[in-house]
């Protein structure tokens, strides 16, 4: 350790993104480019009867076009279920879906040469509602046809129903989410090329570069030797880019056909289509509690709204109960979530998959208990809060706990005690907590292989390359990769370079997702740095003749104790090592520890090596005319274990408190009942400008997680968790009104206000 | 059938251009394509979200919806103008002013409209200026913090931060 990790201040990383020169995927420019686009369907559900191209083909400028027949293989996400073509081959599942595609001179001749092909459509009975895919199996969007069902988990855990009648106070409540999408502001492209040699290169804005590895394999038939990924740094993804997407296929299908390297870029609307995003919940809750504020019980039973494919849906469906019970816990916890496919765009995970929907009622009931308990909220949660150093009562490891101290935090910096319910009305402040995992160990293909791994290339110069197969979406973890190294060798931050995300020179890494960089990536790069190091220390230990223990790093040298004036230049250690063992390098990887999860089927998923704490306090001003509610402040206390690099770690709260509090108040992802987006477009699906945001106030807590790379967790995800349901609380403290569905819109807002009166 | 190309000549980052474009491309796809000047971002191409900003005769504009024609004899500021050195660039990265970065170029010269006509904008004024800048990774905070900084002459938070280290120069040594 050497002084650089826990600095806040400047980032470090943005001044090349800022200026330009750093390149994002739709930045390059290949000699012979062409320029692809995406036919699509716009029926919700549609057998493909007839497709003719020949016009298109025709057209000057057009080098080839291809539909569903020329990429038959399947492919998805989880392996258990590939029910994605790249092209629709015979049936099109929702408006949106690719049915065609073709590589031109230019955007504008693909896209002309788009309206000129001919495709004759038998339209077939759809699900758009909900309610008509559980209302209507006959319509069979489900892998059997029988049924629309995706998934279905039905797990319990104690005895729900004796705890529920023993106890003095059960409440219940139904919920309703309709959906959210990620908007990063840079879109989905990807670019293909085949050298002479037959070397697939895929450059794409993905955050899975391994799996995208795999199923281009998979559905090409070429084999993995001949495909390499490079994922260029991302403009933003939030999880919106972590499964393979048509047109990844498709690019790499054109290019191998015209021999020219062929570039795919999303437009806006397009976004919308792809989407992947949260998934549309209806949930309703049962809890109990005793009259001292014991949780007795916690039946959940939630429907989800899948869209048109699997995604991520096996695992959306078990987060949406297997993450609930943590940071509060009940004596007693059953869930029921059923995953329905429905012909609309696919949703998938975004920002706290699959777990933000259930959180935000559980935690609005909890609220509802407190009052009707005559409790205060946060010592409502404090009275039921599960332990560090403990199991979860489904079963999960929890190890560094700083809940309660987050609780703490933000009940003294929003001053809690003394302006709770005491603002007037129309104003009122809100309390939620939340945990997330820091890393899963169910790693998408079951596989006895490392889950992370980094490699370090020494170079006489004083440069040390890491090589990492992690993304960079713009959460830091090059940059934190970077100080881990530059801190273990004592290393100027500016001779460490980061290679990153490219399946030809960097080892495998599953993905950013499931909020995983930091700890597992983390714990990689810090493997390998340390055995660098180990050989920095007994080559300058041979050099001075001093045992080895005698020898430490400081920033920019090697010194010995007690003889500071021996001081070893890194550089000069660097040559030492080098002269001494050979070329200098390492490896490092990570695996979850085996055991993580409950001894039951699923009881894998959810279960992490690590979870973080979050808690929140919310401000809101309602305007009882409008119905607008203005959200002003928010406290948002987070658990990250260490903050190795507080900027970025502020930044991930800033930014996750910002998108929560725009899921609480405004966003909502609609699709007409034709199947058609309400408004595929920035302004339409309004997101938040600088006019619209809340006072963030992130605090952070460090907990010192025993498993961390240098005691650190995720902060990524779980600091969005709580800012909905903080709202929604503060809301009843400020007008007394309960709302049951997001977003809180004027109406909504006006409509609850109007019944309160009534009632 | 094809447009008919046209030449147009105006001033990019100081340096005299003539380009050919087509009458109906946009100054974006000019910038981008025809110049190669991909510091300007695309996040829509409809004028939506202010990646595309760039400054035309000193105004920030959306370079997405302006046809490269009406530009002739005009002088355009892209990103690629800005060094680190920038007191408004080092401000950005002291205040954690950009995370994905994929906004930060637009936003940046959004910034440097408003820091040429106010001195020392007030934070209300910041907000308004760059509505039309979306950034969906900061919460916005640090970036009106950033050029509220820059605008008093501040690079941290409170001037605590060292300016960025002068790239060295070095001598081989001696054999
Ligand atoms: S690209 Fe111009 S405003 Fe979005
Ligand atoms: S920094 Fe990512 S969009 Fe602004």
């Amino acid at each position: 350790m050497s002084g650089l990790i826990g600095k806040a201040g400047r980032r470090g990383d943005l001044v090349q993104r800022a200026l330009g020169s750093t390149r994002f995927t739709d930045d390059l420019h290949l000699p012979r480019m062409l320029h692809g686009k995406t036919l699509r369907c716009p029926h919700p559900h549609a057998r493909i009867a007839r497709v003719d191209a020949s016009k298109a083909l025709a057209m000057p400028g057009v080098a080839a076009v291809i539909t569903g027949k020329d990429l038959p293989e399947r492919f998805g996400i989880i392996p258990w279920t590939p029910d994605e073509h790249p092209l629709a081959l015979e049936i099109a599942r929702f408006v949106g879906d690719g049915v065609a595609a073709v590589a031109a001179a230019d955007e504008r001749t693909a896209a002309k040469a788009c309206e000129a092909i001919e495709v004759v459509y038998e339209v077939l009975p759809s699900a758009v509602e909900l309610d008509t895919a559980i209302t209507k199996p006959e319509i069979g969007l489900g892998a059997k046809r029988q049924d629309n069902v995706s998934k279905a988990v039905d797990l319990a855990f104690g005895d729900v129903d004796a705890e529920l009648a023993a106890s003095e106070v059960v409440l219940e409540g139904d919920f309703h989410f309709e959906g959210t999408a990620h908007v990063p502001i840079e879109p989905h492209c990807a670019i293909a090329q085949v050298d002479a040699a037959g070397l697939l290169t895929v450059w794409s804005t993905t955050q899975v570069p391994h799996y995208l590895h795999r199923e281009l394999s998979r559905v090409l038939r070429l084999s993995p030797a001949r495909i390499r990924v490079i994922q260029p740094p991302l403009g933003g993804a939030f999880g919106g880019k972590s499964e393979p997407f048509g047109h990844e296929f498709t690019a790499a299908k054109l290019a191998m056909i015209t021999g020219r390297p062929v570039k795919f870029l999303m437009t806006r609307e397009e976004e919308f289509y792809l989407h992947r995003g949260r998934h549309p919940m209806r949930l309703s809750f049962k809890v109990g509690a005793r009259a001292d504020g014991t949780l007795t019980g916690i039946d959940a039973r939630t429907q989800i709204d899948g869209g048109a494919y699997s995604s991520f849906g096996l695992v959306t469906t078990y987060y949406s109960g297997q993450l609930l019970t943590l940071p509060t816990t009940a004596k007693s916890y059953r869930f029921s979530s059923t995953r329905y496919f429905t012909n609309k765009p696919p949703c998938g995970p975004k920002r706290g998959h699959g777990s933000v929907q259930p959180r935000f009622a559980f935690e609005v009931m909890l609220d509802r208990l407190a009052e009707r308990l005559k409790l205060d909220p946060i010592e409502l949660r404090r009275r039921n809060a599960v332990a560090a150093d403990s199991k979860t009562i489904n079963g999960m490891r929890v190890t560094s706990n700083g809940n309660l101290e987050c609780l703490a935090k933000v009940e003294a910096a929003s001053g809690w005690k003394e302006r709770r319910g005491k603002l007037g009305f129309g104003r009122g402040l809100g309390v939620a907590s939340s945990a997330y995992i820091s890393g899963t160990n169910y790693p998408i293909y079951p596989n006895e292989m490392a889950q992370s791994a980094v490699q370090l290339k020494v170079d006489r110069s004083g440069v040390v390359t890491v090589f990492n197969g992690a993304s960079e979406l713009g959460q830091g973890t090059d940059m934190l990769l970077a100080t881990i190294v530059a801190d273990e060798l004592g290393l100027p931050l500016d001779c460490v370079r980061v290679v990153s995300a490219d399946t030809d020179l960097c080892p495998v890494d599953l993905g950013a997702y499931s909020s995983r960089g930091t700890f597992m990536n983390g714990n990689a790069c810090l493997a390998a740095a340390r055995q660098v190091k180990a050989k920095l220390i007994a080559a300058v230990a041979a050099k001075l003749e001093v045992p080895e223990d005698a020898v430490f790093v400081t920033r920019g040298a090697l010194c010995v104790k007690g003889r500071e004036g021996d001081a070893v230049p890194v550089d000069e250690a660097i040559k030492l090592a080098e002269a001494r063992f050979g070329a200098l390098g390492a490896v490092g990887s990570y695996k979850t520890p085996p055991k993580l999860g409950g001894e039951y089927r699923g009881g894998t998923i959810g279960a992490s090596p690590a979870y973080s704490f979050s808690a929140h306090v919310a401000e809101v001003q309602v305007d009882v005319e409008t119905g607008v509610v203005d959200v002003v402040n928010v406290w948002c206390a987070h658990d990250c274990g260490k903050a190795l690099l507080p900027t970025q770690v502020i930044g991930q709260l800033d930014g996750s408190v910002y998108m929560g509090v725009a899921e609480a108040i405004f966003e909502e992802h609609l699709i007409s009942p034709s199947g058609l987006h309400r408004g595929p477009n920035l302004l339409d699906y309004r997101i938040p400008t600088s006019l619209d945001v809340p006072a963030i106030h992130s605090m952070i807590v460090e907990s010192m997680d025993p498993e961390g790379p240098l005691g650190a967790k995720e902060a990524g995800e779980g600091p969005l968790h709580s800012s909905i349901p903080a709202v929604a609380n503060a809301i009843y403290d400020a007008v007394g009104i309960r709302l049951s569905r997001l977003p809180f819109s004027p109406g909504r807002v006006l409509e609850a206000l109007q019944q309160r009166g009534r009632g | 059938m094809p447009e008919a190309l046209v030449t147009l000549s105006l001033r990019v980052n100081g340096d005299d251009v003539r380009v050919a474009v087509r009458p109906s491309q946009t100054l974006l796809e000019v910038l981008r394509v025809g110049l190669e000047l991909t510091g300007t971002k695309q996040g829509c191409d409809k004028g939506d979200c202010g990646a595309c900003t760039v400054l035309l005769d000193g105004e920030p504009v959306l370079a997405c919806l302006t046809l490269a024609v009406t530009c002739e004899g005009r002088v355009v500021q892209t990103v690629e103008s800005l060094t680190r050195e920038d007191p408004l660039v080092d401000a950005f990265d002291c205040h954690g002013a950009g995370q994905c970065g994929f906004c930060t170029p637009g936003m940046l010269m959004t910034a440097k409209g408003l820091l040429a006509k106010h001195g020392r904008p007030s934070r209300e004024t910041i907000k308004q200026a760059i509505s039309g800048n979306l950034c969906r990774c900061t919460g916005y905070g640090p970036i009106v913090e950033a050029i509220a900084a820059a605008g008093e002459g501040r690079r941290g938070k409170k001037d605590e931060e060292p300016l960025p280290a002068p790239l060295p120069s070095w001598e081989a040594p001696k054999p």
